[in-house]
């Protein structure tokens, strides 16, 4: 499970440069995105633009993540690939985050926020 | 280590079994979704294939055998209104000997430590077939349902 993290001032984004987070690999998703985002601003944007596969436990490690943040940070999410953004329909589960069309859109938001 | 089956030359339905064991699942997943009859079916459809058939799988693993992968099969039958599939495994039956309901929380305004983390995959399930049937008899899961071809 690769990971790619770029800090700015007060966005940190990470990448996952996987095709896929499935059961196989939501917990070192997890692990991983726990040690990435220690001591992050504010706000963490997941871009998920290279996940072509996302299954039930990969969304419940994702949301785990969101929970590990806290009240005080934020988990968005970018660059939705269509089975993914379906599953994350499917569950509801996009009402519980800002999802942005991709990684530059949602720095730029960050930057103007 | 358990290999996954061996698929050349696969032409019509679809019949394998394999050890239900992640690694297995996920590889012997993406073997079966390149041939007939899920290769046939539209890009949209073969999406929701792969997610419920991963699903229903790593339910099979984590539940049905809980201490060691055991035996699971696959039937495939292309019909012509999507593909029919059968699940059977010899493992632990489902809690009252049915299915999950999968159903989602009322409320996703909630707070952040009642998030769910689990329990989307029935509803997943649920969601992308018609007809799901499960039975339970001569300590067998036995699942079926067909996957639409609406792509």
């Amino acid at each position: 499970m690769q990971l790619q993290t770029q800090t700015r001032p007060k966005v940190i984004s990470v990448s996952v440069l996987e095709d896929r987070i499935d059961a196989a690999t939501a917990i070192q998703f997890k692990e991983k995105m726990r040690d990435a985002t220690k001591d992050s601003p504010a706000r963490v944007v997941l871009d998920l633009a290279r996940v072509q596969f996302l299954d039930s436990s990969g969304l419940g490690a994702i949301v785990a993540v969101k929970k590990l943040l806290g009240p005080d940070r934020m988990l968005e999410l970018s660059g939705l690939t269509p089975t993914v953004e379906k599953v994350f329909r499917l569950t509801r589960m996009d009402s519980i985050f800002t999802i942005h069309p991709s990684l530059e859109v949602a720095v730029s938001h960050a930057a103007t926020a | 280590m358990p290999q996954p089956p061996d698929l050349e030359g696969q032409t019509t339905d679809l019949h394998i079994a394999f050890p239900a064991n992640p690694a297995v699942i996920r590889d012997t997943l993406l073997r079966i979704l390149a041939v007939p009859p899920l290769s046939g079916l539209s890009a949209e459809a073969r999406g929701n294939a792969e997610l419920v058939l991963a699903e229903v799988l790593n339910n099979v693993a984590e539940h049905a055998y809980p201490e060691r992968a055991g035996p699971v099969s696959i039937l495939l039958r292309r019909v012509d209104d999507g593909v029919c599939c059968q699940i059977v495994d010899r493992g632990l039956a489902m809690p009252g000997n049915r299915l999950p309901e999968g159903e989602l929380p009322d409320r996703l305004n909630l707070a952040l430590d009642d998030l769910p983390e689990g329990g989307f995959g029935w509803h997943l399930i649920r969601s992308l077939t018609c007809d799901l049937i499960y039975v339970r008899s001569h300590e067998e899961n036995r699942l079926s349902f067909r996957l639409p071809d609406d792509g």
